[in-house]
């Protein structure tokens, strides 16, 4: 008997130490990378590193606001092309096509969304990179392709599933009773979907697309393979760009020979981590108000 | 009324025309890869590894990718699965206060959005501090960091669906916190569990920017933990790149194994919800 309660106990006590410890984790994280970053915030005037675009890592000047601008405009224009497309599909297949199809078109929604970024990034070099020098050259604008516009495609097409997936998970859990009480006045089944079910839904939509947000914000490898890598802050849709999750990828290999760079990288990796961390609160949040049944 | 009817066709037609696109795109693009991927697929490339000269278009083939990748995504679930199970246990009422249980929820929110390059740099500047360079064990452990969150956040989810009941009758019966979480918690959310295993395993498995430092790049399968690892997303990242016909040929089938892989883990933890239910009471 006693021994049982024993067990019962150190179980208990690892248990919770392992929950200390997580949230500890995640602390130390982000401490350890504003550590290794100080000297590069410290060294110069905060507003010089965020609102300048003087990046010469030889000359010890990094100012991210190429790379910053480079990140914001590639995801938004990725969420542009994405949100009313999935937000339209979700509430198609939530609404509207048969039941005895929704649940492989579901399948196969979530098993795209498992599909590693790096293939949706192949698909872009061999698809939408010719595809977008050409509609270049249409336009009058010379270039490989590699840019601004590919990276959108690429990424919106990546974060789609994403969308999708949580998007039609939340308009299910919208009670069969307030559509029917909505059809029955005599409504369309637009009106339904517009009025009832999306407003009653809304802020599980919100997160669902704050979700693909983060999702693109952080994504390395599909935007470094299409994007073109070039430090300007871009004047039309045509031109290249250079992410902050590809700048590090890029050039973390090789920083240790000039002083100050690999710190400099490092506060990129802490912009990103802060970035996505309050996107993901956000949805965390708007998520956990929508379910009240959910703690 | 016609109006109204215009409309409601009007925007039938456009959520129509949206699935259409999505589904389009995503069946396209799995086209796109099988058709590039079968074209430079033989026996050579699945089962040797790189010679000489395999970067200007030499002999050889990916198995060095391929069985590193099975390395370090399984070595990353089995560790990850070991600490996941733990914590998402304890997020249960019986272990955790509801504050400590919605602070670590939260974290682990956080922790499964950062970007995997985040994991991959900061992983890469502790491994350098402790005198350690690109290796299986390096590369294993990021990946096991970048698991862990996802994996207990699906983990916790299934858990809570445990009917309140079920543990109140075990605990009626006498039985401790521990023994009613084995022996109803756990068996009762197996499925589940199983799932979020296989979930974690296809994020690990295909993700490059974690493995991009921390694992390195090898032409040889690795014989210890402290040899560099090749891996199936970086062997598409690099030899893509190449301007040798031969060697993008091997990227392109580096991403149709990479693909098949990941399909196959997604389909069959859908399939083993219902293999592993025996035990589960409804």
């Amino acid at each position: 008997m006693l021994s049982r309660r024993k067990t019962d106990r150190w179980t208990g006590g690892t248990m919770r130490g392992a929950l200390l410890l997580v949230n500890l984790v995640a602390f130390t994280i982000a401490l350890l990378l504003l550590w290794k970053s100080w000297p590069v915030l410290s060294g110069q005037p905060i507003k010089d590193v965020l609102f300048s675009t003087n990046w010469h890592p030889t000359q010890g000047q990094f100012g991210y606001l190429a790379f910053i601008v480079g990140t914001v405009a590639v995801t938004v224009l990725a969420m542009a092309l994405a949100v009313p497309v999935c937000l339209l599909s979700a509430l198609c297949i939530s609404e509207y096509i048969p039941t005895r199809l929704r649940w492989p078109v579901r399948l196969g929604i979530d098993v795209m969304a498992g599909v590693p970024s790096v293939l949706y990034g192949l698909l872009g070099i061999i698809v939408v990179v010719p595809w977008v020098h050409r509609l270049g050259a249409y336009f009058g604008r010379d270039g490989s392709g590699y840019s601004l516009l590919a990276g959108g495609i690429v990424l919106g097409l990546m974060v789609s599933p994403v969308i999708i997936s949580v998007a039609v998970e939340v308009l299910q859990g919208v009670p069969r009773d307030a559509r029917e009480a909505a059809l029955s006045l005599g409504t369309t089944k637009w009106e339904v979907s517009l009025h009832v079910v999306a407003r009653h839904a809304w802020r599980g939509l919100m997160s669902a697309v704050v979700l693909g947000f983060a999702r693109a914000f952080g994504e390395t490898m599909a935007v470094l393979m299409v994007v073109g890598n070039d430090a300007h802050i871009p004047t039309s849709l045509f031109d290249r760009v250079y992410p902050i999750p590809a700048l590090i990828a890029n050039n973390y290999g090789e920083v240790m020979s000039i002083p100050l760079y690999d710190s400099a990288l490092l506060l990129g990796a802490l912009l990103l981590m802060i970035l996505v961390g309050a996107f993901n609160l956000a949805a965390h949040v708007m998520l956990a108000r929508s379910e009240p049944g959910r703690a | 009324m016609l109006y109204r009817r215009i409309q409601e066709w009007f925007f039938r037609a456009l959520m129509g025309l949206s699935l259409v696109i999505v589904l389009g795109s995503l069946v396209a693009m799995l086209g796109v890869l099988a058709w590039r991927g079968i074209g430079a697929i033989s026996l050579e490339v699945l089962f040797q590894t790189p010679k000489g000269g395999y970067y200007l278009g030499g002999g050889g083939g990916i198995a060095n990718a391929i069985v590193g990748s099975l390395y370090l995504a399984l070595g990353g679930t089995v560790l990850a699965t070991v600490l996941s199970l733990p914590l998402a246990l304890a997020l249960q009422r019986e272990y955790a206060s509801p504050r400590l249980a919605r602070l670590t929820r939260l974290t682990l929110d956080v922790l499964a959005g950062t970007p995997s390059i985040v994991y991959g740099v900061l992983a890469f500047v502790i491994m350098v501090r402790i005198g350690m360079g690109a290796s299986l064990i390096g590369g294993i452990l990021t990946l096991t960091v970048l698991m862990l969150p996802i994996m207990t956040c699906a983990m916790a989810e299934v858990i809570a669906l445990v009917p309140r009941e079920m543990k109140e009758t075990a605990y009626g019966l006498g039985a401790t916190r521990w023994e009613s979480t084995l022996a109803v918690v756990v068996r009762q959310s197996l499925p589940g569990l199983i799932t979020a295993v296989l979930l974690a395993f296809g994020r690990g498995i295909g993700d490059a920017a974690s493995v991009l430092f921390t694992a390195g790049f090898s032409d040889r399968i690795p014989t210890s933990l402290a040899d560099p690892t090749a891996s199936l997303p970086l062997a598409v990242f690099f030899q893509i790149g190449s301007p040798v016909k031969e060697v993008q040929e091997r990227g392109y089938a580096s991403a149709l194994v990479l693909l098949v892989l990941v399909l196959l883990v997604s389909v069959v933890s859908r399939l083993i919800g219902r293999r592993f239910s025996r035990h589960v009471i409804r």
